[in-house]
């Protein structure tokens, strides 16, 4: 069996930065004590190295909450609504590589969690929710604020488990903490009824976990390593493919190395953005539907993909059939079922990044020194010829307004590649993966898989809580801010003093895109008034939530604007940069078409007309 | 598509058929024979499920189903090597003029008669899906009452036990 460890190390609060590295928190003593359920939670999450909660109290929580005032380990962090919760523990998840917490009541403080699960479960983010329950004896019987929360979250979480019993919390909260943080990552909900908070039970620490279906395998298979060294040092255009699950296993080191003894170019996925420098000469960019023609390019052209911790999501490889037709694939991934899933590999290794790196990097370098490498000179000269030819750019809006694109970028260059940058979904989104640059892992934090509008605000205060000395921007849309601007609020009281950026165009930018582009401009409902209207006032709304509201219409006020948002570190920034709602994102490959199919800007097709 | 049988071990822990129920009805998978109960360990259940997919899907659905933290083991269980048995009860009109017929039927069958009315018979067998089809088809002429059941059970040929090593 295994024991409880603990992977998680003390956080210092955002109100009290403490300096060096943080002390291990001292486990409890093994022998029983007699506590109420409530303390027995608070205890377990104290023993797991919990150090931030972010939640809302409610009926079924309230022993849970009350038990939570005697603690001194554990900050909780009173949200505005559970989402921000949800999503703040995404954030605090992203930055920190720590478990993300969240708690909430029965019925709607459970469903509101609903979302922020679907997102973490989308993109693999180790996070516990805990949810208080109607009593036993009243479940199933639709009383008041309850909700089947393990029925409903059984498709968006790793794993949920209903407590039934008090002595059985400690091992539910370790059991949690490990399914949430190993393996591939993923959220985990535990759900726990009032009575059984509230009844006297034994606590004792650590728990024995019983998972006897749970085994990752993190250490990869020998001969399937040595069978993917014959096959990158024999291929002539090689691509590593790079996901998320990079940055997971804390594997960019172990990247860089390898990149750098094969000279193979890289390309980074949304979810993997700061896994490798943007400024490093083997950096094609993003691939994808939003990708650089280059990344994209060198995909489509490549005899090898090395895909490492990633799933071949279909925004990356546009139509299936025609995807990287020519290449052989190399797929190393912790979820065995992600190999094969999307596009057949030849050669599936199934571990833990990092472990798989680490093997790869040697047998890399015993193959060379045997059978000699393939001469990649030609195809480093044909992918450096894409990113200078087709590098990401853009124009000024024709009627003067200000550019979104210039803006972000000048967010990117002012607060630098120490800054940690999170965002909505949308145009702001793909503008902030492409025209930020990434530098150290952890400094980009979005809703990928599930396209979460809304993410950003809540996700830096979670960042920030979790990076306290970091300064954190949350770039988002006019849109996505009025989904969960509330928690500025949360920031402005909590002392999380987040930088927002509101990429405001009045109008939902890129369904409007699509509208332009595919629905002969026929703007449905996409116009939200925040032009023509100005309702609400972001500057006066950032005013109302605490905040210091600044505006920004014109190009000369960007840089002032943006330098005078970092000065303020006592309370939250919030900017409203006034900009063109015409500006679009470019590359493109249209939903549904392939990737040869991209089109750097509207109409022009460089791998298309290449071939043609 | 063709027919595939699995045997899967999960822990005996409420809630757990309905993650797997789940999982096959989301990922697109039509479940068409589904049997669960306990097994010799007290902490493990055995669920047989029969699947109608292809070889590559077979292989995805197996994978997901592993990632259930309830799932211990699956086994796919061809039909060469392993048993399969399914119960029937079925309950025939039988009045004092046929009845000899349909116990004849019965007799032929190795099934057994469980219970009995001035009007019918109530019938029990168990077999392959084949054996169950072709009695039912030796019944039907005398007037089907009413039948039930079961999902498809299934175990291994020879003294290997898949479930020996899951229960550590």
């Amino acid at each position: 069996m295994t024991s409880a460890t603990s992977r998680q190390a003390p956080v210092p609060g955002a109100h009290t930065p403490r300096p060096g590295p943080p002390p291990k928190p001292a486990p409890p003593s093994g022998t029983p004590v007699r506590v109420s359920g409530a303390a027995s939670l608070v205890r377990s999450l104290e023993a797991v190295g919990c150090e931030v909660v972010f939640g809302i109290p409610g009926g079924t929580i309230m022993p849970a909450y009350d038990s939570l005032l005697d603690s001194t380990k554990l900050r909780h962090v009173l949200v505005r609504h559970e989402q921000g919760a949800g999503h703040a523990a995404t954030g605090y998840a992203q930055a920190t590589g720590r478990v993300g917490v969240c708690m909430a009541t029965s019925g709607p403080g459970a469903t509101n969690l609903v979302t922020p699960l679907a997102d973490a479960y989308m993109d693999s983010v180790p996070v516990v929710a805990i949810t208080g329950q109607q009593t036993r004896a009243l479940i199933g019987t639709d009383a008041f604020q309850e909700a089947d929360i393990c029925g409903i979250t059984m498709p968006i979480t790793k794993h949920n488990v209903l407590v039934t019993d008090p002595a059985e919390i400690p091992r539910a909260i370790a059991e949690a903490f490990h399914i949430a943080s190993t393996g591939r990552p993923g959220p985990v909900l535990v759900d726990i009824p009032k009575d059984v908070l509230q009844e006297t039970t034994s606590f004792s620490w650590p728990p024995e976990l019983r998972l006897p279906g749970y085994r990752p395998t993190t250490r990869p298979h020998g001969k399937q390593v040595r069978e993917a060294a014959k096959l990158i040092t024999s291929a002539h255009r090689p691509v590593l493919y790079v996901g998320g699950g990079v940055l997971k296993a804390g594997a960019t080191e172990q990247l860089r190395e390898l990149a750098e003894l094969t000279g193979i170019p890289v390309v980074t996925t949304l979810m993997a953005r700061g896994a490798f420098p943007d400024s490093h000469p083997q950096h094609l960019g993003m691939p994808g539907m939003h990708g650089t023609v280059s990344a994209v390019a060198a995909m489509q052209k490549s005899d090898l993909l090395i895909a490492l911790g990633t799933r071949f999501d279909d925004r990356v490889t546009g139509q299936l059939s025609s995807f990287a037709p020519e290449a052989q694939v190399v797929h190393a991934d912790i979820d065995p079922a992600e190999i094969s899933k999307n596009r057949r590999a030849d050669v599936p290794i199934v571990g833990d990044c990092k472990e798989i790196l680490v093997e790869l990097i040697a047998a890399v370098r015993a193959e060379r020194e045997h059978g000699g490498t393939a001469d990649l000179a030609p195809w480093t000269a044909q992918t450096s010829g894409w990113r200078e030819s087709f590098p990401l750019g853009y124009d000024w809006p024709a009627d003067g307004a200000l550019s979104p694109q210039y803006v972000i970028e000048r967010i990117g260059s002012i607060a630098g590649p120490e800054a940690i940058y999170t965002a909505g979904v949308g145009q702001h989104q793909m503008w902030a993966a492409q025209f930020v640059k990434y530098e150290r892992p952890g400094t980009w934090i979005n809703s990928g898989g599930l396209g979460t509008m809304g993410f950003a605000v809540p996700a830096a205060m979670g960042a920030k809580f979790g990076q306290p000395d970091k300064v954190v921007w949350a770039i988002d849309g006019d849109g996505c801010f009025q989904m969960t601007n509330q928690e500025l609020a949360t920031c402005a009281i909590e002392g999380a003093p987040i930088k927002v950026a509101v990429i405001n165009n009045g109008n939902l930018g890129m369904v409007r895109q699509w509208q332009n582009l595919f629905y002969s401009e026929r703007y449905s409902q996409t116009d939200l008034g925040t032009h023509k209207h100005r309702i609400p006032d972001f500057k006066l709304l950032a005013e109302a939530l605490g905040c210091v509201g600044l505006r920004c219409e014109t190009r000369e006020e960007v840089d002032a604007t943006i330098a005078r948002a970092m000065e303020i570190n006592d309370r939250p920034v919030v900017v409203d940069f006034v900009v063109g709602k015409d500006a679009q994102v470019w590359p493109m490959v249209a939903a549904g078409t392939g990737n040869d199919q991209i089109m750097a800007a509207r109409g022009i097709r460089p791998l298309f007309d290449e071939d043609a | 598509m063709s027919k595939h049988t699995l045997s899967v071990l999960v822990e005996n822990k409420p809630g757990v058929l309905a993650r797997v129920a789940g999982l096959f009805s989301r990922r697109g998978f039509n479940i068409e024979s589904l049997a669960v109960g306990p097994t010799e360990h007290p902490d493990i259940s055995r669920m047989t499920i029969v699947v109608s997919v292809d070889e590559l899907p077979l292989e995805q659905v197996t994978k997901q189903l592993n990632k259930l933290i309830n799932v211990i083991k699956i086994v796919e269980l061809e039909p060469t090597v392993a048993v399969q048995r399914e119960l029937l009860l079925v309950k025939v009109r039988a009045d004092a003029t046929v009845r000899s017929q349909v116990l004849e039927t019965v007799q032929l069958f190795r099934a057994k008669v469980v219970d009995v009315s001035p009007e019918a018979l109530t019938i029990e067998a168990t077999g392959t899906a084949d054996k169950l089809d072709a009695l039912l088809r030796m019944l039907e002429p005398y007037g089907l009452r009413e039948m039930v059941q079961s999902g498809m059970v299934a175990i291994g040929r020879g003294a290997r036990s898949i479930t020996a090593t899951a229960a550590r």
